[in-house]
């Protein structure tokens, strides 16, 4: 907790009004690719934007909503269910993916590494 | 130990035969099948559809490697000359000799050729096996005059298939009216006026004496009464003779008129064969349907197969006759008969309902006291059919006024159906596949709840079709009766069906998905109720797709007005109306897809598709498309993608319509709108069919007088013709009907429910779909015509106005914080264009970079 060094940045990607309500983009970081979602006027989620069951980096531009308690994202490409909060592939758990931090700062977003 | 069977006949029945034996798996059974023709089993149900499109192999019978299975030899091309009983050896007439220890004759039949002097003149012909059917186009293409010698069920198919050869067509019988065993004189009349306005001749009470040389055309055909007709070929279809010719020199005992005699098991009087379908003579009938000869099939394979494995025979399945009710379709024109058609019956009373504007007879035969349905005649419309035949079969009770079962609803009360719960358990609802009640409630019961999943378990409704409406009312009784609910909801945000949502849009006029979820729904919405709500909401009120409020409910293809591709590219179609491009247009395309590197390719739909395009790349390729004049193709949307044509009168030697110009007008008319499914249509310029309309959701074939509009026709997984809505249309009117079509399906298909689907639940099929848009049943055509106008006056580009909306524009960038590209899309070389590369082609690239660094 104390170790600076494991201590990573925020990384400010976008504005807030450049993320339509209900709809997602996709921000690099270094070299990975986040998905970032916007829910409603000011609920955000990030989670890894590589869809592991087709490998293609298409998340953010799923389909997002909610199936019963739980906010997800639909793949383009397969319609598999992404939990938003913890990245759980709701048809093949195997297929989960990673969560990210999200944090606004005035009008700006940040995200980091959900492990940090 | 080993039986050998040896069946002769490889048509419908005889084929029945083997897929049922083969169903049974009996373990030590050697099946030799003796084919006449060059070819195994085909539907000869649907022969005619030949000339419409079918190919040899849509028409085939047998399912791939079916003559593959251990213990089945199929011999092909040959024919069965001689029965040796005593020793049981076949002899073929190539002198090859085969034992049996079981013998099954399935024969058929031959067509009946009347002894008429001249009747075996060049360009006379028959109409049974795909080589007549083959003779006959041959013939055809060197003739424009036609006649079918037989007005029967038969003759009729034929004369549809000289019609689809683009002859001019004759019917000739010998009998005072068409179908005379089927239908009575009214009946007649009507079906003939009906035949005569699409535009054949009739000729009835004709006895043909001699067919000699013509003076305008091949022959000349004289009639009993000093009439003639000229035409270059004849078809003879005057019923059918039973092939029992093995029977008679091995002396199994035939009828008087022919047929081998079977008992209830179908045995000959030799116990070591049978005879089944239409060989085969049972209690003094033969039976020239496909039903009972299937029905014999299944008798002889438990009967056989009880032999094997030696079980007793008491409690087996027996012939016992079959009703030959039949209902069948010719040229667009419903025709059924149910029993006593003719009111045979001593003391029996009959009603009867005509309608001449709409060209409908109907006729019902009831017993003296009134209480039992004896037979009837439907002509024109028969959607009573199904309840009818089972109200007779099973005996049920007729209501007070009988007269009710066919006439027209009035006051909007429905007329009264049959009530499924009084029909028993073992009442065959299915006769192509002998399915009863009872079978289809234990489907029902073991989790078959819809139609789909209920044909595959039970094989009901997979042959003719017929009992589909009926099979689902059973399905729907069934689940009430399980406390299933038929549940409608179209997600777990809405506990309404997209139709309800559609009414509830128009009604409240609700133009918002936020607005509809307040109102209606509960929860955030998913990807199953926003892109319906989002179709919907274009339906009605066309707004741009992308503007703020509607740019959250749409799918990525619709999100980004381009189909996404499985590494996450898109790919580019720009509309070509009716296939038609020109060459700088086409040069245009050419240059564009060389510039950006995107893989070309020419779709079904006849217009290019440009693959591999990058996100940030596609406003930049369509500002040069548009540029260039093009517009949106819609291939991304469930929408109205393309109308093929086919080059029509134009150009080609056969045309009579302008089937482009048309074609270019409806896909002007219909691009953009918004339906619950794609929605494809086809324009052909004459009866040859080349642009398949009849595949499409809206099919407009060329007729000399106008245009033939059909309907809810689809190739894809489970490809279906379309059917005829309306013959010999003019143009406006064509327009009108197709605008009163869509906004229909719109209004009550459900969510991606294709139009053929959509037909196949409409309760009363095509006749109530013809009834709605021609007749205007509901009375609801000006308001179907003044929702589609608003749709066609509203329309504009997607793609125009997406690459001028800057808000929209800054959307189409991979990275919301960098202007690079995404990096995971790699694509390799293959015939000289991209492909994207397979995830360990991508991988190994990946893995290479390090490598590359070392070097340096």
């Amino acid at each position: 907790m104390n170790d600076h060094a494991t201590i990573i940045e925020w990384t400010s990607i976008c504005d807030i009004d450049d993320i339509v309500p209900d709809t997602g983009v996709c921000a690099l970081l270094d070299d990975e690719q986040v998905a970032v979602f916007r829910i409603g006027a000011g609920d955000f989620y990030a989670i890894d934007n590589v869809d592991p069951v087709s490998e293609a980096a298409v998340l953010s531009r799923g389909l997002v909503g909610s199936l019963t308690e739980r906010i997800v994202v639909a793949s383009p490409i397969h319609k598999q269910h992404f939990d938003l909060r913890t990245g759980e592939c709701l048809e093949a758990p195997e297929y989960s993916v990673r969560t990210w931090q999200v944090r606004r700062q005035g009008s700006t977003l940040q995200i980091r590494r959900g492990d940090a | 130990m080993t039986m050998k069977l040896v069946v002769i006949g490889n048509g419908m029945v005889g084929h029945k035969l083997l897929e049922e034996l083969s169903a049974l798996r009996p373990l030590g059974l050697d099946i030799t099948v003796l084919c006449e023709e060059g070819r195994p089993a085909y539907d000869r149900v649907h022969l005619s559809e030949f000339f419409s499109g079918k190919s040899e192999y849509d028409l085939s019978l047998v399912t791939p490697g079916f003559f593959d299975q251990p213990g089945m030899h199929l011999r092909l091309a040959t024919r069965a000359v001689r029965i040796d009983r005593a020793i049981k050896r076949v002899t073929t007439a190539d002198g090859e000799i085969i034992p049996y220890d079981k013998l099954v004759l399935a024969m058929g039949s031959t067509p009946f050729v009347p002894s008429i002097p001249g009747n075996d003149r060049p360009g006379c012909l028959v109409y049974r096996t795909l080589d007549d059917l083959g003779a006959l186009a041959g013939w055809g293409a060197r003739s424009t005059h036609g006649v079918v010698v037989g007005g029967g069920l038969l003759g009729l198919e034929c004369a549809k298939a000289l019609r689809d050869l683009g002859l001019e067509t004759h019917v000739v019988e010998f009998a005072p009216r068409l179908m005379a065993v089927q239908v009575d004189d009214i009946g007649g009349q009507i079906l003939r006026r009906t035949i005569e306005a699409l535009g054949l001749t009739v000729h009835t009470g004709k006895n043909t004496v001699e067919i000699v040389d013509g003076e305008t055309a091949r022959h000349r055909m004289k009639f009993a009464d000093g009439g003639y007709l000229e035409t270059d070929l004849i078809v003879f279809s005057a019923g059918i003779r039973p092939r029992d010719e093995l029977a008679r020199q091995s002396e199994l005992g035939v009828g008087e008129r022919g047929g081998i005699m079977v008992d209830n098991f179908c045995r000959t009087r030799d116990r070591d064969v049978y005879a089944i379908g239409e060989c085969a003579l049972w209690g003094g009938k033969l039976f020239g349907l496909v039903a009972p000869g299937y029905e014999m099939a299944r008798v002889v394979a438990s009967h056989l197969h009880a032999l094997l494995t030696r079980k007793q025979s008491s409690g087996l399945p027996e012939f016992a006759g079959a009703d030959m009710s039949t209902k069948l379709k010719l040229m667009g024109v419903d025709v059924a008969s149910i029993g006593d058609a003719h009111g045979a019956t001593p003391g029996s009373r009959s009603y009867q309902f005509s309608d001449g504007r709409r060209q409908v007879y109907k006729k019902l035969v009831v017993s003296e006291d009134g209480k039992r349905l004896l037979g009837g005649v439907l002509v024109g419309d028969a959607a009573e059919y199904g309840t009818l035949l089972q109200m007779m079969i099973n005996g049920l009770e007729l209501p007070e006024a009988p007269e009710s079962l066919i006439l027209p609803a009035s006051g909007g009360g429905a007329a009264p159906g049959l009530a499924i719960d009084a029909l028993p358990a073992t009442a065959q609802i299915c006769s192509c596949n002998n399915v009863t009640k009872g079978q289809l409630c234990e489907a029902v019961i073991a989790g078959a709840t819809s139609i789909g999943a209920l044909q595959a378990a039970t094989r009901a409704g997979t042959t003719c079709g017929g009992c589909v409406p009926l099979v689902t009312q059973i399905m729907k009784a069934q689940m009430k009766r399980q406390g299933l609910v038929v549940n409608h909801s179209l997600c777990e945000h809405f506990a309404y069906s997209r139709q309800e949502l559609y009414h509830l849009v128009r009604v409240e006029r609700i133009r918002r998905f936020d607005d509809l979820l307040a109102r209606h729904g509960t929860g955030l919405g998913c990807d199953i109720c926003k892109p319906t709500v989002a179709s919907i909401l274009a339906s009605c009120w066309n707004e741009f797709v992308l503007q703020q409020e509607h740019v959250s409910l749409q799918d990525s293809n619709d999100y980004f007005l381009a189909n996404i591709q499985k590494d996450g590219t898109y790919s580019v179609v720009p509309r070509m109306p009716g296939g038609e491009v020109t060459p700088d247009g086409l040069i245009v395309v050419g240059q564009i897809a060389k510039k950006y590197g995107l893989y070309t390719k020419l779709t079904g739909g006849q217009r290019v598709d440009m693959f591999g395009a990058r996100l940030e790349q596609l406003p930049l390729i369509w500002e040069e498309l548009i540029a260039a004049g093009f517009e949106s193709g819609h291939a991304y949307g469930k929408s109205l993608r393309t109308v093929k044509s086919c080059v029509g009168s134009t150009w080609c030697r056969y045309g009579v319509q302008d089937s482009v110009g048309t074609a270019i007008d409806l896909e002007h008319r219909y691009k953009g709108l918004r339906s619950p499914h794609k929605l494809k249509f086809g324009v052909s310029g004459c009866a040859r069919e080349c642009a398949e309309a009849q595949g499409k959701d809206v099919g407009v074939i060329a007729t000399e007088k106008g245009w033939n509009l059909y309907v809810c026709g689809n190739g894809g997984m489970k490809p279906r013709h379309a059917e005829l809505l309306a013959g010999d249309l003019d143009t406006a009117t064509l327009i009108r009907y197709i605008d009163r079509f869509l906004m229909f399906y719109i209004r009550t298909a459900d969510r991606l429910q294709r139009t053929s689907a959509w037909r196949d639940n409409l309760e009363g099929g095509m006749d109530y779909l013809r009834d709605v848009i021609v007749n205007d049943r509901l009375g609801i055509v000006a308001e179907l015509e003044a929702e589609m106008r608003h749709v066609v006056d509203t329309y504009e580009c997607e793609w125009k106005r997406a690459v001028s909306d800057p808000a929209v524009r800054r959307r189409f960038h991979h990275f919301v914080n960098s202007d690079a590209g995404d990096e995971r899309v790699v694509f390799v070389p293959e015939r000289g264009q991209i492909r994207p590369a397979a995830p360990t082609e991508r991988r190994r690239r990946h893995e290479r970079i390090p490598v590359v660094v070392e070097t340096e």
